[in-house]
């Protein structure tokens, strides 16, 4: 069946691949999109007669490559001969589409439209937004509401984007291992923060933003298809997979923050989970463990416990430290800490993190961190004081208002706290 | 008689479904089962996870290969497939080389499954 809706998704499927072929042929960002553009018309035109094309990405490659020599070729008529350069390609226009498709070009060509678009000198948010444009295909104004910011404002960001892109310089010699590693990494990092714009989002922003995980997870996905024995992509994947699963569960009806120990695990996506942990052990398998494979084995052992009492705590210490040791970081104390306080009490848990004080005193997560210790260890009055700082920088208003609700258990059980520390004052271990 | 019915589709495009085009496609086939399932004609469907889930065993090879990624041959035919209920992959591939050892030559595909239904047993 060749109905629009279907012709669609056959398009948006199609388009890195086609996108990322024809930015080869042109070395040209808005030249290749636009050959694409006026492939997709042609190709809505005449699919639905003829019917869709045995291998619709190599179809729309060949037109949208033709269409833009045509506009080359115009565009030269009325101005001057244009750079060597820009048509390199054009003299093998006429070789087999079919040899020219081969993995291997593809898989170049893709990571190298994914590469541009997490150039060094692009700020997170303009890499982001690039990639959603460029190789997702997203429409300015889609990518606009994720980004909750007004439609001209983000076409500017793009705009400004693809100049510094165009600027650089596209990198086009076929890269050499260390090249491709390389730009695998950057290309992760890139996909992972897709991600967390979406996965950091609540409230009202959440059904726009949702989309970006989703979205990020079909590029880990399109990417593994490219590289199937990468077990960092693999890790990448499962990551956000197992992250992403929790979603349904992550906040009640009213946008407030549920903690993983209070989520109801029947809202958690089995298919998600069952697919994060396929990856993972797959992952395991290559013994070449990464941050994003350790990352998603903590997750994976989150998803196992059928309730949060079975949780793994040991096993997640174990991968913090495997992790603090490859890529250390604060953060990733800061993580650990929790789950020691799990496995050997909150005390344990603000020993680790006392010596981060200073280096995280401007992280939400910190203090809140922090406070949720030194509450669960009766020290109320510090407990307030590390919840009042962790308000003071929350980055949402369901982060504020978690904490205000933290602090608002303080009151009630502070009272009653209070009460049973002045009588049981004399039985105080020391 | 049992019929097998395989299911083969873009998986680009598949994946680029919506939730709730996903969900809409799946009501419908909902509708279609119960109608089946009322006349006892339906036995286990299921629906796989994304190839990149997938390992595959050669067993053509001593010993058997773990290869990443789904079975990409084209010269072999599906021929038939188990379902088994397994802890980890580790174990799904311990499985799989016992079998391998029963029936060796050819290649196992490991796939997770997103969705399964038992359904009753066919009649005959």
């Amino acid at each position: 069946m060749t109905d629009i809706a279907w012709i669609d998704k056959a398009l948006a499927s199609a388009r890195p691949q086609a996108v990322a072929a024809l930015l080869r042929y042109f070395r040209d960002l808005d030249l290749a999109e636009e050959a694409f553009q006026e492939a997709c018309l042609r190709a809505l035109r005449t699919w639905p007669d003829k019917g869709p094309p045995r291998d619709p990405a190599a179809w729309l490659i060949f037109v949208g490559r033709n269409v833009a020599l045509d506009h080359v070729r115009r565009r030269a008529k009325q101005t001057a001969l244009p750079d060597e350069d820009a048509i390199s390609d054009i003299d093998d226009a006429e070789a087999d589409i079919a040899e020219r498709l081969d993995q291997v070009d593809y898989r170049d060509d893709i990571l190298r439209l994914l590469f541009v678009c997490c150039h060094k000198d692009l700020p997170a948010t303009q890499q982001i937004a690039l990639a959603l444009r460029v190789v997702s295909g997203l429409a300015v104004r889609q990518i606009a509401r994720a980004f909750l910011i007004g439609e001209s404002a983000m076409e500017q960001r793009i705009t400004r984007a693809k100049a510094k892109v165009a600027t650089a310089g596209v990198p086009f010699e076929t890269p050499g291992a260390a090249e491709r590693v390389e730009r695998l990494t950057a290309v992760a990092a890139m996909i992972y923060l897709v991600f967390n714009e979406g996965y950091s989002a609540s409230g009202e922003e959440l059904s726009a933003r949702v989309a970006l995980c989703d979205e990020a997870i079909r590029l880990a996905r399109l990417l593994l298809r490219l590289f199937p024995a990468e077990p960092e992509i693999m890790g990448l994947a499962a990551l956000m997979l197992l992250q992403h699963s929790r979603t349904g569960a992550r906040h009640d009806a009213d946008g407030a923050i549920v903690l993983l120990e209070d989520q109801d695990r029947f809202l958690w996506n089995a298919p998600m989970i069952a697919e994060g942990l396929a990856l993972v052990d797959k992952a395991i398998r290559h013994r070449r463990p990464g941050p994003y494979q350790l990352q998603a084995a903590i997750s994976a052992l989150h998803a196992r416990a059928k309730t949060f009492a079975e949780t793994d705590w040991a096993e997640i210490d174990l991968l913090y430290q495997a992790l603090e040791h490859i890529a250390p970081s604060p953060v990733v104390t800061l993580n650990r800490a929790v789950a020691l306080s799990r496995l050997k009490g909150a005390d344990a848990g603000l020993d680790l993190i006392a010596p981060l004080a200073e280096r995280l005193s401007g992280y939400f997560y910190f203090h809140g961190v922090t406070g949720a210790l030194l509450m669960e260890l009766g020290r109320n009055a510090e407990a307030r004081i590390a919840f009042d700082r962790a308000i003071a920088l929350a980055n949402s208003a369901a982060e504020a208002a978690h904490i205000r609700a933290q602090l608002d258990r303080l009151h009630i059980d502070g009272a009653e706290g209070e009460r049973k520390s002045k009588s049981g004052s004399a039985r105080r271990p020391v | 008689m049992l019929y097998a019915i395989l299911c083969y589709h873009s998986e680009a495009v598949v994946g680029a479904w919506s939730k709730e085009e996903d969900e809409a496609v799946m009501g419908r086939i909902a509708e279609v089962k119960t109608k089946m399932a009322a006349q006892g004609r339906l036995g286990p469907n299921l629906r796989l996870l994304p190839t990149t889930a997938a390992v595959t065993l050669k067993k053509s090879v001593e010993p058997p290969l773990v290869l990443d990624g789904p079975f990409a041959e084209t010269k072999e035919q599906l021929l038939g497939l188990y379902v088994v209920d397994v802890a980890s992959l580790d174990e799904a591939l311990e499985t799989a080389r016992e079998l391998g050892k029963a029936n060796p030559g050819g290649s196992y595909e490991l796939r997770p499954i997103g969705y399964y239904d038992p359904a009753s047993p066919p009649a005959s």
